[in-house]
């Protein structure tokens, strides 16, 4: 019964979140005074679209842990080179306005680097710095994908050598040598084509900017996994070796979802740099490629509007708890992952799914024990 | 030769000193159903671990069809060129449709981009439904796989590698753990599959052997010590010790 609630309203429900995200916040932000009641400050819109650019990360995550069963611990790598190439472009666009008057960025003449590298001179051009956004990370994971899925490397070995991954390329991006700000990363943001980044237009754009591709990137998983490919890679899930025997070559798949993946962490890396303002190699490591994973497990793995419920949860209640209660986020986010884990394996829409069946449960045990307060020991069988 | 579909010739494995299969030879004709028995550890999943690909033997040949050498191609590639495989435990897709099960695995273009674009194509959904037919699940073609029973989860996974049209079937230990009514069912599937191609069944249990084989090949150690009809096999000495020595 709550499947057909669901596709009844489901469609009507979606709709209604993506006009909310796409365009009532960002006219709440633009055109109610700051002293209504229904304003939303910049500084929140600009909160949203940090989690909406972690949202379109954990809907790529989703496609390759959810659906098709492999755990990723290293999403953070593809969303950090999404988010260096559009930082590199950010930092070109500061032209001569950074602290030393020159041309190149700030980090590189502290080092004493005379030329700007090679290899960011490409990242002049905008257009550039938007197909690399998508194609650095996609590559990347396609080379990676298919050392690992070709040598069927499954399981928990595929997700300790992600894992792995990770802390190398942390590490390689902390070098000074590799002329992308070391430990610091890339920051001191000004403009981005040729506006001001700071001014509350600019960032305004670049939330609906970010909630459009959330949606267009839901609309992709969402017809990736109602293709007849989607069911294959439930299908893997399930059963690899059932797949292998029908004929099909697994690594195939993965390769293609692990690639679609990487790059939708690459657009959401691209998207949170001008919009956060900093990208450092913090954000690629170990623990932040942890995190990502925790925001689809709270959410609801498995289920594409999970992943994004999930990451805007679980970042809402971190800001929040951060400031207010900075000590002990990471026993929350502990705590938080136990729980979910032991009591709510389908997370939040999980649990969304079976309140009308915990509703009539409840109903009907009210109803039996009417007579008698106690309850009724004989009702206990059933 | 020239009626042999599978042919096999001094095949050997070895796992770390012990030999799963020792010079193995090995054959099944055209249209045979051909029971495989012996005690554990005999060598039999490993047998069918070899023609399937998933094992590469150390020595000898396996010859598909007289001309498709096995121990040289993918698993998938195998699978392709006409060999289907039932595991032990029902193998099958829980969260899909008992219909889609049998679509997925049905013979069609198996790419990602065929699977991306392609629908099902009428001849696809035409064996489904004669697959359908003939593994008694019809009625449950829209239920969730994983809510079947187990004999059925063994049908279905039976269905899902026939509905795939190989030329050689092959099935391991498809009987374990059924009821007595659920085993005769299976006896007579899997006589009726046999009407259209070879199929290869390991099994335990001697009685659904005696309900389907024509012939029988007892494995011991990795190798053939018998082969003849089910009572030549019965009255040799050598496997009524083997039987009877391990209880």
């Amino acid at each position: 019964m709550t499947k057909r609630l669901e596709e009844k309203f489901g469609g009507a429900f979606l709709i209604a979140a993506a006009l909310f995200f796409v365009v009532i916040m960002p006219s709440l932000n633009a055109f109610t005074s700051p002293d209504s009641a229904l304003h939303i400050s910049g500084f929140t819109l600009n909160l949203f679209g940090k989690f909406l650019a972690y949202a379109i990360l954990a809907l790529g995550l989703d496609l390759v842990w959810g659906y098709t069963g492999i755990l990723s611990l290293g999403h953070g790598v593809f969303f950090g080179l999404g988010a260096y190439c559009m930082g590199m472009y950010l930092s070109l666009a500061i032209g001569a306005e950074g602290v030393y008057k020159s041309a190149l960025p700030d980090f590189l003449v502290w080092n004493q680097v005379k030329e700007l590298p090679l290899f960011w001179k490409p990242f002049y051009s905008f257009p550039f710095t938007l197909l690399a956004v998508v194609t650095v990370p996609a590559l990347f994971a396609a080379g990676f994908g298919y050392l690992t899925f070709r040598t069927r490397i499954r399981g928990v070995y595929f997700a300790i050598i992600t894992q792995a991954l990770a802390l190398s390329v942390w590490l390689v991006f902390n070098r000074n040598e590799m002329n992308l700000g070391g430990t610091n990363g890339l920051t001191g943001f000004k403009k981005i084509l040729g506006l001001e980044l700071n001014s509350a237009a600019t960032q305004r754009g670049l939330y609906i900017a970010t909630a459009i591709v959330l949606c267009g990137a839901y609309l992709l998983c969402r017809w990736i996994v109602s293709s007849r490919a989607g069911r294959i890679l439930l299908a893997i899930r399930d059963a690899e070796n059932r797949v292998l025997y029908s004929g099909y070559t697994p690594s195939n798949y993965k390769l293609f979802v692990f690639t679609v993946s990487a790059a939708l962490a690459g657009v959401a890396g691209a998207l949170y740099a001008p919009q956060v303002g900093i990208i450092t190699p913090g954000r690629i490591g170990v623990l932040p490629s942890i995190e990502m994973v925790i925001w689809v497990a709270v959410g609801g793995r498995g289920t594409l509007i999970g992943a994004i419920v999930g990451a805007i949860t679980v970042n809402w209640a971190r800001s929040y708890l951060t400031s207010s209660f900075p000590d002990y986020w990471l026993y929350f986010q502990g705590g938080m992952f136990i729980l979910v884990v032991h009591f709510m394996p389908d997370g939040i829409v999980g649990l969304v799914r079976r309140l009308p069946e915990f509703a009539k449960k409840l109903m009907s045990k009210r109803n039996r024990s009417g007579p008698s307060p106690s309850g009724d020991p004989s009702a206990a069988g059933d | 030769m020239a009626n042999t579909i599978l042919f096999m010739e001094d095949v050997s494995v070895t796992f770390d000193g012990f030999k799963a299969l020792n010079k193995l030879n090995f054959s099944v004709d055209y249209g045979e159903l051909r029971c495989v028995i012996g005690p554990n550890g005999a060598g039999k999943t490993t047998l069918l671990d070899v023609v399937t690909g998933k094992i590469r033997p150390d020595s000898g040949s396996v010859i598909f069809k007289e001309t498709t050498h096995l121990d040289r191609m993918q698993q998938e590639e195998i699978a392709n060129a006409g060999i289907g495989r039932k595991f032990q435990t029902p193998t099958i897709y829980e969260n899909l449709t008992v219909r889609d099960n049998l679509e997925l695995s049905a013979k069609q273009d198996k790419t990602v981009k065929a699977m991306l674009f392609g629908g099902i194509t009428g001849p696809v959904s035409a064996k489904v439904n004669e697959t359908l037919g003939i593994i008694g699940l019809e009625a449950k073609q829209s239920w969730r796989a994983g809510l079947l029973a187990h004999g059925e989860k063994q049908w279905l996974e039976i269905g899902m590698v026939v509905v795939q049209d190989p030329d050689l079937l092959l099935v391991d230990e498809p009987v374990a753990g059924m009821t007595e009514s659920e085993t005769q069912n299976t006896a007579d599937l899997l006589k009726r599959i046999a009407e259209e191609r070879s199929v290869l069944v390991i099994e335990h249990d001697m009685n659904f052997v005696h309900e389907i084989a024509k012939r029988v090949t007892v494995l011991h150690e990795g190798a053939v010590i018998c082969e003849g009809s089910i009572d030549y096999v019965h009255a040799d000495e050598q496997v009524i010790e083997l039987y009877l020595g391990r209880g």
